[in-house]
């Protein structure tokens, strides 16, 4: 179906730097490499056509293919554990999320020399099991102990010595549907040796075939290792008390070093272990209060970790070449593309790998006027978006047939490629983390989404190249960065352009990067806001791994899942997360307008309003004599749709803003969005609530500069229509031709 | 309670969907949407894009990710209309008992 597809080490590289193009050939096959830039992405024979214009450089050629593996599932790994007596006892706080699972789970193992002991759960019950040099032994409490969501304190001991094998389980909350017994113990029979050295897991256990498998599903709190069981009630405890430290090897304690990767052992030994594939951190404990919602506030209350068989961070593939860019490389949208043969209705044979180079990290090296500010942090949030597979109210709200395209297909048959911030890990808890060093299957062009609208049905990534598209057609010079620069150089990225430029769907901002944006407005920059929900969630960005963002769906918002309570602080850098509307930011503020409603079918168009006639206003309908902007579009037949932005001064939208036009006539299922009401109101749909509508504004800001938003999606769907020669183009150019002007905007009032 | 279609009273939303298969409905034809689009087992009708814009065949998702999809190759389209219209008729007759006429 998909044969081959790839990912790079990075997302934006400046001319003459490297990054490492991972490849898998499914098949094993060859394979053709080459970098191409992007112009269009969109296969559809309505729209200017797809186009992308190879770019020589050193990969050229042929490569000998081999299909790659995923190991996804995080985990902790423990090395060389020392501190071994006679015995060994394992204690933690367990919470089951998946206890039926059809596969075992590991919660914790450790491997010796001889042989390795093992705490699981199979088909419902808690499994303590001891391979030994003679065979194996196992003993087990029935299924009914263990609740889904429900906190336990195991203690599962092995004692060579007293000829002991114990397992046992502390409900931390009693209900009539526990049943005893919660303790189960044999003579020791297997000959088992404690001895040193050994790699300790938790909740995963390395596997023959090299890979780490058997994942645990849920949160684990206070994992301890004793050298015997007789303190095991108050091993969990944090901070250690006193008279325990004698009996611990390791205790971890997972309220510590909360934005790392590290988990920290608080015992004598200090036997530190490593967090793989990036686990939920920042976690609720079994003690949570609900006193403080902020880990940093009272951290011995979030020292749980959530542990999920479908985690991921880095996919870790072998290299296949190295690409680096000659230093002259224009700044743009590119891809490797690599080719494996033509395409078929059964098998794609291609995959295009985008990445963008950057302008020149000295200042000064670029002579272009106008940035494009790529949404990448939007690209990952909607990574492997895979909602399509597995909501099953999804055609109902789409208002159509779900389509697949090929690689949503294979996306179905690999999950260890993980999802998006859209969905939920398969135990029903909503996935926190989303990395790009895996193939992001809907970031590509000739990618054609369920979500997008009706006609060229396209969304994210591929919807911005309409605007790349665009800028080609009139022969603009621009330069490329994404959110991650943005985040990274701050308002040094933005200095010295006359404009920026956004894609259809800016949503996901740190706070670095809304501060850098507020800066650069803030001094006179001016910008083009050319889509709708932008500034709409807050993310964070991991201080030291590159290439993942976080989000936490507090509070409110169009969300598909909500976090849980006490979970809504980045556990990346301990700032509240969710909306920016909710922390007093909303994106009326940058942009005048803020989201209200979204819908999926079909797009609409924009009426005029009387402040188009405002002259602050001439230069945007230069041209424009038409009451009816955009009734035509790629993006479901008009410029207004999918997601619509609107103009509100509670929110703060400035005052003097001019509302240029709005749309009307939405179709039922474009409904408002839930923070648009409290009680929810019988009419939310676009043919009833006149609050489901864009609101395409202009406003001056300060030192000479400005802003013009178009408040929706679609927008850039239309702007190719009719061989470019219609009134969203005419407008669009217009505001771009201004907005590289240097002359100032004049605030409102000012010399008239 | 879920809508249950009464092919009586809902018959003449069958001609407004024939003529306007993707967009502004009218609250009766939404409401029959909605309950023939419900899944009932879990699996979701879907059709899969063979060739860009030119051909699409329709397909089940299965209830149980770990199942693979599964294909109808007899039910091959040439447009997103043309599947939702093919569509529209099987769950009618699925829900109703009763062929849509003129397929």
């Amino acid at each position: 179906m998909f044969t081959i597809l790839g990912y790079t080490s990075e997302i934006s590289v400046a001319p003459g730097e490297s990054m490492t193009c991972h490849v898998s050939a499914e098949n094993d096959q060859r394979y053709q490499a080459r970098v191409v830039r992007i112009v269009n992405g969109d296969c559809n024979p309505l729209g200017p056509g797809f186009r992308v214009v190879h770019v020589p450089t050193a990969i050229d050629g042929w490569y000998n293919g081999r299909r790659q593996r995923t190991d996804a599932g995080s985990y902790m790994v423990a090395r060389n554990i020392a501190g071994m007596r006679q015995a060994v006892a394992f204690v933690a706080n367990v919470w089951p999320t998946l206890p039926g699972w059809r596969l075992p789970q590991v919660v914790a193992h450790l491997a010796t020399a001889d042989g390795s002991v093992t705490l699981g759960i199979d088909a419902g019950a808690l499994v303590l099991t001891v391979n030994g040099a003679g065979g194996s032994q196992s003993v087990a409490l029935p299924a009914s102990v263990l609740l889904e969501r429900e906190w336990l304190r195991v203690v599962a001991t092995v004692d060579p010595a007293a000829q002991v094998l114990m397992l046992e389980a502390v409900p931390l909350r009693i209900f009539p549907l526990l049943r005893a017994p919660f303790r189960r113990s044999e003579a020791l029979t297997v000959p088992f040796v404690p001895d040193e050295g050994g790699d300790f897991y938790l909740s995963a256990r390395p596997l023959t075939d090299g890979t780490v498998g058997h994942h645990f599903n849920g949160k684990i709190e206070a994992p301890t290792l004793l050298t015997d069981s007789g303190m095991g009630d108050m091993a969990t405890a944090r901070p250690v008390p006193q008279r325990l430290l004698s009996h611990i090897m390791a205790a971890w304690d997972f309220s510590r070093e909360m934005t790392g990767t590290t988990a920290i052992d608080v015992g004598p030994r200090r036997q530190h272990a490593v967090l793989v594939n990036l686990p939920a951190r920042a976690m609720t404990g079994s003690n949570w209060s609900g006193q403080s919602h902020d880990w940093r506030q009272a951290p011995l209350e979030y020292g749980a970790i959530h542990f999920h068989h479908d985690d991921l961070y880095d996919a870790g593939w072998d290299a296949a070449f190295t690409l680096t860019l000659p230093a002259d490389m224009p700044s743009g949208a590119y891809a490797v593309h690599v080719h494996a043969g033509d395409n078929t209705e059964d098998a794609t044979n291609e995959d295009y790998i985008p990445f963008f180079v950057r302008p020149p990290r000295h200042r000064g090296a670029t002579s272009a006027k106008l940035l494009f500010l790529a949404p990448t942090n939007a690209y990952l949030a909607y990574a492997n978006d895979s909602q399509v597979l597995v909501d099953r109210g999804a055609e109902i709200g789409m208002g159509r047939l779900l389509v697949l395209q090929h690689a949503d297909v294979y996306l179905h048959r690999h999950p260890e490629l993980c999802a998006s911030l859209y969905d939920k890990h398969a135990d029903g808890s909503g996935v926190c983390y989303s990395s790009r060093l895996r193939p992001v299957l809907n970031m590509r062009p000739r990618y054609h989404s369920w979500l997008g609208s009706h006609g060229s049905a396209l969304y994210q990534y591929n919807a911005d190249t309409h605007i790349l598209a665009w800028l080609e057609h009139e022969g603009i010079t621009f330069d490329v960065a994404t959110d991650e620069d943005l985040h990274r150089d701050g308002l040094g990225l933005l200095d010295g352009y006359r404009a920026v430029m956004t894609g259809t769907h800016p949503e996901y901002h740190s706070t670095a990067m809304y501060d850098a944006m507020q800066a650069y407005l803030d001094r006179g920059g001016r910008l083009m806001y050319m889509g709708g929900n932008g500034w709409y969630w807050r993310v964070a960005f991991h201080a030291d791994l590159p290439g993942v963002i976080e989000v936490r769906r507090a509070e409110s918002g169009t969300r598909t899942w909500e976090s849980a309570p006490g979970e809504s602080y980045h556990s990346f850098n301990d700032e509240m997360g969710g909306l920016w509307r909710r922390i007093g930011r909303a994106p009326n503020q940058i942009a005048g307008i803020g989201f209200v409603a979204q819908g999926f079918d079909l797009s609409s168009y924009y009426r005029r309003r009387p402040d188009s006639e405002n002259p602050r206003a001439a230069f945007v309908f230069a041209g424009v004599r038409d009451e009816i902007i955009g009734d035509f579009g790629l993006v479901g037949g008009g410029a207004a749709g999918v997601e619509l932005d609107a103009y509100n001064k509670l929110l703060g939208s400035p005052p003097h803003a001019l509302v240029l036009a709005s749309s009307e006539n939405h179709t039922p299922l474009t409904m408002l969005t839930p923070e648009e009401f409290l009680v929810t109101p019988a009419m939310i749909g676009g043919d009833e609530s006149d609050k489901v509508h864009a609101d395409m504004v202009f406003f001056e800001t300060s030192n000479g500069g400005a802003v013009f938003s178009t408040g929706s999606i679609a927008w850039a769907g239309s702007l190719s229509w009719n061989g470019y020669d219609n009134n969203i183009r005419r407008i669009t150019g217009n505001v771009l031709h201004r907005f590289l002007d240097a002359a100032p905007f004049a605030a409102p009032g000012a010399g008239a | 309670m879920p809508y249950r279609i009464d092919p009586a009273r809902d018959r003449i939303y069958i001609d407004e969907f024939r003529h306007d298969v993707i967009g502004h409905h009218s609250p009766g034809l939404q409401r029959v949407l909605n309950a023939l689009r419900r899944s009932q087992d879990g699996r979701q009708l879907v059709i899969l894009n063979t060739l860009p814009f030119r051909r699409w065949v329709l397909a089940w998702l299965p209830a149980n990710r770990a199942d693979d999809i599964v294909i109808e190759p007899q039910h091959q389209f040439d447009s997103r209309e043309d599947a939702e219209w093919y569509v529209f008729c099987r769950r009618w007759e699925a829900a109703t008992g009763e062929k849509v006429d003129n397929q």
